[in-house]
């Protein structure tokens, strides 16, 4: 009923309803104030990634020494066994993706306001995240101790390696760090009840922050450790 | 469960009862918009101080001794660095976009009031850190607000050691601080309009300030990058921008770095900073214009379409500014093709305040003279940039006093003049007094026709090729000496233009007390902002309920009608209306309960 209601004031489909939708009274999109701004947030913040990887890609073609190779750098070895390129990296990579879907669950279970589940949802993932952060602290003390790699020179080729990666992946391992600081607390409140009354989006809120800072970790992954 | 929207849910507003938490600490969108305001124009003023000081070694050279070449440089790259970030996006984004985006969209506040006010004292720090540079080390930086590398890291340049890491602190503090601001504005504007405002009915001064926060949020995490490793360069030696370079005989530890990758950040983000600045200033002086004409906009929706064509041309033409740094011939033709092409809706918006007179009965009130004065200056300013758009045309007059006469006529007077209309205009809400009339057209005219005295020379300058950025011209054979006696003349005239600005702050802070008490719609204004039941609003802007919106902010002169004016508040059923768009939040609203 409801819909006939509707089609005979005039609403319109296609191009014309979206700009209906979008120039409606009140609110242009039907999520809460905190989910907007997070989505512009995170827009804003990709700008910012952008720019980083696009800093890097044209420093890469200026520098006039080799880039080093990143499989021989980034390559680890168990109980002497052959180095094998990009281990620590690729485990770090499937932590950050398995902590995305850790996230995901709690995001439906807070809709559910099963507060228990939420909570260890989001400790886990927080965890995940903690993990990634201490494997890249190891990453960068073998880098800084054992290698000699540093922000202005390395012993592999050209300075600009040892800028870019300290730059980029020390800006996304904040961003990752301030995601466990945020997950955490986020969950505390959820298990003190604190977003009863208000609602669960803001379990949604944080994961939209935490699904972001994962495909940025993608990102860098392709073009900084592959490339 | 009907779905309820969030504007119509009942929101905690903090209400504070202290003076400190009211005044200081204030979460009022109203009170941070003054602070924000007050603290721009306060260290607009130290830019304009150090702009008179220039003036005055150019127009007087060994005659002052005021400030010696290191000192010059640094007062250069202060005042645009100041005037173009610190003063002109705080005072549009923190100043009226936080004042007008909640009262035009009929909210109590802004959607994160607590992140509102962080904004602001986050805001506070970044110019403290900036002014910090006066007196660290050799001073502020003196490379030039473009801050380009090499040069800004080399030990010739003043300020080489602290004054561009503070610098560059200052400004990456800046832009955490506008983004927080920023997203509040943005969503506001989105997300929590009253009943009945669809973003088609919102004032223009929305539109360009909404437009333009949209651009400061994409076009800062640039210049954020661009700090940061330029940060980098300075404080760890890295090489992101330093090329290999020989400074006095001995190599410095630099390699490989790209000077260019730099201008490209910066310019990525300087681009689309000139419209951060020229937006807002389109939305309200439009406002200001329909309002003193008693006649609706010309075209809004093509106002609208122009603000937001132009928002996104603005992101495709930065390497204008880059003709001399040397490109592919194919760059060069697209950036001048698409900077042209950005004159199409910026043309249209001027032929629409044309129109917006034509016809009008005009009402020659202070912020009307103001907005008057913005057309012809920015009419001005707007055809120069189309000779500089061109690449063959801008590779003569790029390093000349020609380029110095466009940016300050197209985004120095012009946005100003607006920021003054703007002021006079809202004044009589903001603080529930009048100003005094004759003081702000003698304020209006010493202005107006002061800045042409300054600025109109220069161009002629420029064709003589009178480079920019020097401290004294000295005894060259391209250089007449009709052009050492016009800097003279120019530095007389922004002298007085200098000193002509008292009369405003006076007129500002005699009219605060003494001023004759503001009637609540002094203007008869049909937008919202006018509409409030306290003069200044209160805390919280509306009484007990929202107020509903049943038509545009336009409707002035309408056949038929009582006064010359109908508040957007007045339904259709009262007063008739020139809205093109048909909607009546009313029957919405049952219809939405079928």
């Amino acid at each position: 009923m409801s819909n006939v209601a509707v089609n005979q004031t005039g609403a319109q489909s296609g191009v014309n309803g979206l700009v209906d939708d979008w120039t409606s009274d009140k609110q242009t999109y039907h999520v809460p104030w905190g989910k907007a701004m997070m989505w512009i947030f995170l827009v804003s913040d990709t700008f910012i990634f952008t720019c980083f990887l696009t800093g890097y890609l044209n420093v890469r073609m200026t520098t006039t020494e080799p880039w080093p190779v990143q499989s021989e750098i980034f390559a680890l070895s168990f109980f002497g066994s052959d180095p094998i390129p990009l281990i620590l990296i690729a485990i770090m990579t499937f932590i950050l993706i398995t902590s995305s879907g850790t996230m995901a669950l709690a995001v439906n279970f807070g809709y559910r306001r099963d507060k228990i589940k939420t909570f260890w949802l989001m400790v886990a993932t927080a965890a995940f995240g903690a993990s990634f952060v201490s494997m890249q602290a190891f990453e960068w003390s073998k880098l800084i101790l054992d290698e000699g790699v540093r922000p202005w020179g390395n012993p592999f080729g050209a300075a600009q390696f040892g800028s870019v990666f300290f730059m980029i992946t020390g800006f996304h391992g904040l961003h990752v760090s301030i995601g466990v600081i945020y997950l955490l607390i986020v969950a505390t409140k959820v298990r003190k009840g604190h977003y009863d009354k208000k609602g669960y989006e803001i379990v949604e809120i944080a994961g939209l922050y935490w699904h972001f800072v994962d495909l940025v970790w993608v990102f860098i992954f392709a073009f900084f450790y592959l490339l | 469960m009907a779905y309820v929207p969030l504007a119509d849910q009942e929101q905690e507003l903090h209400h504070p009862h202290s003076w400190v938490t009211k005044y200081v600490w204030s979460q009022d969108h109203k009170v941070i918009a003054i602070q924000y305001a007050v603290t721009a124009i306060a260290v607009g003023v130290v830019a304009l101080v150090l702009s008179l000081m220039m003036r005055m070694q150019l127009g007087f050279p060994e005659t002052f001794n005021l400030i010696d070449p290191s000192e010059y440089y640094q007062a250069v790259t202060m005042h645009g660095m100041i005037m173009v970030v610190y003063l002109l996006t705080a005072l549009f984004m923190g100043g009226f976009g936080n004042y007008l985006i909640p009262l035009m969209c009929g909210s109590r506040d802004m959607v994160f009031p607590f992140m509102n006010m962080l904004s602001y004292w986050v805001y506070l720090l970044s110019v403290l850190i900036l002014m910090a540079s006066f007196f660290v080390g050799e001073g502020p930086t003196g490379g030039g607000w473009t801050l380009y590398p090499p040069q800004t890291n080399l030990a010739g340049t003043p300020g080489h050691d602290s004054g561009i890491v503070l610098m560059l602190i200052s400004l990456a503090v800046f832009i955490v601080a506008f983004t927080m601001g920023g997203l509040n504005y943005v969503v506001t504007t989105l997300q929590s309009r009253c009943r009945g405002l669809t973003m088609m009915r919102l004032p223009l001064s929305v539109w360009g300030i909404f437009v333009a926060t949209c651009l400061a949020l994409f076009a800062f995490p640039a210049l954020l990058v661009a700090a940061i490793m330029m940060l980098f360069d300075t404080l760890l030696g890295t090489s992101f921008f330093m090329p290999a370079v020989i400074e006095s005989g001995t190599p410095l530890d630099h390699n490989g770095g790209s000077p260019v990758l730099f201008q490209h950040l910066f310019w990525f983000f300087g681009h689309p900073e000139v419209y951060i600045v020229a937006l807002p200033a389109f939305g309200l002086v439009s406002d200001v214009l329909s309002v003193h004409a008693r006649k609706n906009i010309f075209g809004y929706r093509m106002m609208v379409w122009a603000i937001i064509a132009i928002g996104a041309l603005s992101f495709i033409v930065w390497a204008h500014h880059m003709y001399v740094s040397g490109m592919h011939p194919y760059f060069g033709f697209f950036f001048a093709t698409t900077t042209l092409i950005i004159a199409v809706p910026t043309a249209l918006k001027v032929y629409n305040w044309v129109l917006t007179l034509y016809e009008g009965d005009i009402r020659l009130n202070a912020p009307m003279y103001f907005a008057i004065g913005f057309i012809f200056t920015f009419i001005h300013g707007g055809l120069t940039g189309l000779f500089l758009g061109n690449v063959i045309i801008d590779l003569p007059l790029s390093d000349t006093y020609f380029v110095v006469a466009h940016f300050h006529m197209v985004m120095g007077v012009s946005p100003v003049l607006v920021v003054f209309a703007a002021i006079y205009h809202w004044y009589p809400k903001i603080t529930g007094r009048m100003f005094h009339e004759g003081m702000a057209k003698l304020h209006f005219w010493c202005t107006f026709l002061g800045t042409y005295a300054i600025y109109l020379p220069m161009h002629y300058l420029g064709f003589l090729g009178v480079p920019r950025r020097y401290y004294a011209l000295g005894t060259t054979d391209f250089i007449p000496q009709s052009a050492q006696d016009l800097n003279t003349a120019i530095t007389i005239a922004a002298l007085f233009v200098g000193a002509s600005q008292l009369l405003f702050f006076s007129n500002m802070l005699w009219s605060l007390r003494n001023g004759k008490k503001a009637d609540p719609n002094p203007w008869g204004a049909a937008s919202l902002e006018w509409q409030t039941a306290e003069t200044p609003p209160i805390h919280g802007n509306w009484g007990a309920e929202l107020p509903t919106v049943y038509r545009w902010a336009y409707d002035y002169s309408v056949p038929g009608a009582h006064k010359d004016f109908i508040p957007q508040n007045t339904p259709e059923s009262i007063e008739p209306t020139m809205d093109e768009q048909h909607f009546d939040p009313d029957l919405d609203k049952s219809k939405a309960d079928l």
